[in-house]
């Protein structure tokens, strides 16, 4: 941890417009969610899609692929890296500082509105609105980590983070039950499943399967990225 | 022509100009037309990623194929198993297709302008002939081409696939058009819509997870505003199809399935009514309308 990178790396994440284009998703998560509790009559019906399919679906991975891309392929990608990797610090330091904030602005931009939403949807009954923000948190940081990892090791982790996100998770998962198994979403909604009161969530995945993965996925992409970025050599323009 | 000896004496104790032989262009100027469609041109190449690199020819190469193979698959079936219906309405076909048709969309809208405002090349195509309209009408047609591309060709497969299991000609040819019909609708409002964001960032990584963020995240609002006024049920009221205005993708299937009378019964997306289906059309036309005086706009800036 360092505070100065840490703080430069909200600014960057957060400064400017792109702070307010990443307000954008929890917002439309709250508005559907108050949108549906105004009209239907059985709100809590509605949880398992506004929650479990448009939360940690689609705006999940979504944000935490702008988030995790965003502390680090972007100034991978322009050079201002060098400044940084010129400091006497070690480099998994970086690594690990850029991991907190990304893993922190995602829990704060998905995990609390995820828990507003599910309290305005059933309120506490079944603890579904504690539940799915659990789940929230640690597949957040699942995939900040895996983000992060795209961002240190491909020029192209945002299409390599959506061909994962949206087509393997949602539409192989959809309709191949395997590929469910390897689904950081899933791994999140059987944690979920696990804190709310039985049969009213339901996951793929047995949770003693969803924990060893989630930890092995989080902990293997943070060192893979530190090793990565520690053998960083950055391309010349010519 | 070369110089002659004396012209080097003519002044031996001041400076000297050579006539090196240097000649202005005098051959036709071939416009801003030719320029305009030249850029058209090689635009479509680069959303196929012909003429790039191995690495960027892979993805759109995937997309394209994997609709193809699917619509394949799908005459195949019909033919073997010697249908009389058909499995999937070409309509079907490509709503079925409608997410890789996003990728598409998300990958190759920023190669074709995020790269230009990223190395600053803009600035040179404005020092050719043609116009800052001339470049955002050429790479809009250019996106338009190749998303028609994508979605036509598994549309021609299904067609062909039809013909040889000896189906009905006369109502495969006219479906085969309302497919035509609304993969051209699909391609204008898409492209319009995928340029702007495009437009909007150099950064091509941000491009690519905007559009498919906008493409799915409101697809998702749609289904579930449709869930809530009672999509889900047996017999799905016709209220509940206004939820398609929330989304593109929706919309268009909406539109065509009501402007084509493919609605069989009340579970198939459609404008509910005819008042609707104007609606619906006058907003797929001021969407692109918008989307694409935006992103002129924006370009008139630089």
């Amino acid at each position: 941890m360092n505070v100065t990178v840490a703080r430069l790396t909200v600014r960057g994440l957060l400064g400017r417009r792109s702070g307010i284009l990443l307000l954008v998703v929890p917002a439309l998560l709250l508005l559907v969610a108050v949108i549906a509790r105004l009209t239907a009559d059985t709100p809590e019906d509605l949880a398992a899609t506004v929650l479990g399919r448009l939360g940690m679906g689609t705006l999940l991975p979504i944000l935490a692929l702008v988030v995790g891309t965003g502390v680090i392929a972007t100034e991978i990608e322009d050079g201002s890296i060098v400044y940084l990797l010129a400091k006497p610090l070690p480099r998994h330091w970086i690594v690990t500082t850029k991991l907190t904030v990304a893993i922190a602005a995602t829990w704060l931009l998905a995990a609390v509105p995820m828990l507003i939403a599910g309290l305005l949807l059933c309120g506490t009954r079944d603890g579904v609105a504690v539940a799915y923000a659990a789940g929230t948190l640690v597949a957040g940081a699942a995939y900040s980590a895996l983000f992060l990892l795209l961002g240190v090791a491909t020029r192209h982790a945002v299409v390599a983070g959506l061909g994962y996100a949206l087509v393997w998770e949602s539409l192989v998962g959809n309709f191949v039950p395997g590929a469910r198994t390897l689904s950081i979403q899933q791994w999140g909604l059987s944690v979920a499943k696990s804190i709310a009161v039985q049969g009213s969530i339901a996951a793929d995945v047995a949770l003693t399967v969803a924990v060893p993965l989630l930890v092995v996925v989080a902990v293997a992409s943070t060192l893979l990225a530190a090793v990565r970025l520690g053998g960083l050599t950055l391309a010349g323009e010519e | 022509m070369h110089p002659s000896p004396d012209a080097r004496t003519a002044a031996a104790d001041g400076g000297v100009i050579h006539n090196i032989g240097y000649r202005r262009y005098e051959g036709p100027r071939l416009g801003r037309g030719y320029a305009t469609r030249s850029l058209y041109q090689q635009s479509l190449r680069a959303a196929f990623g012909l003429g790039r690199s191995g690495r960027s020819k892979v993805l759109p190469m995937v997309v394209l194929a994997l609709p193809l193979l699917f619509a394949l698959v799908v005459a195949a079936v019909q033919i073997f198993m010697k249908m009389e219906k058909p499995v999937l309405d070409y309509t079907e076909l490509l709503d079925g297709i409608g997410v890789l048709t996003w990728i598409f969309l998300a990958a190759q809208a920023p190669v074709l302008l995020s790269r230009d405002l990223r190395h600053h090349t803009v600035p040179l195509y404005f020092s050719r002939p043609i116009t800052r309209a001339d470049y955002v009408r050429a790479k809009f047609a250019a996106m338009t081409s190749a998303m028609l591309i994508v979605t036509a060709g598994p549309l021609l497969v299904l067609y062909i696939g039809a013909l040889l299991g000896r189906m009905d000609f006369g109502h495969h040819t006219v479906h085969l058009l309302y497919g035509l019909a609304a993969a051209l609708l699909y391609a204008v409002l898409y492209s319009a819509i995928g340029l702007l964001i495009a437009a909007s960032t150099p950064r091509r990584g941000f491009g690519v997870a905007s559009i498919m963020g906008v493409m799915s995240i409101s697809a998702v609002i749609a289904r579930i505003v449709y869930a809530l006024a009672g999509g889900e049920w047996a017999d799905v009221p016709e209220k509940a199809n206004w939820a398609a205005m929330l989304s593109p993708s929706w919309l268009v299937n909406g539109f065509t399935n009501q402007v084509f009378g493919l609605v069989t019964d009340s579970r198939v997306v459609h404008a509910p009514g005819a008042g609707a289906a104007v609606l619906f059309g006058a907003e797929i036309l001021l969407l692109t309308a918008a989307c694409y005086w935006f992103t002129d706009r924006r370009y008139r800036k630089i």
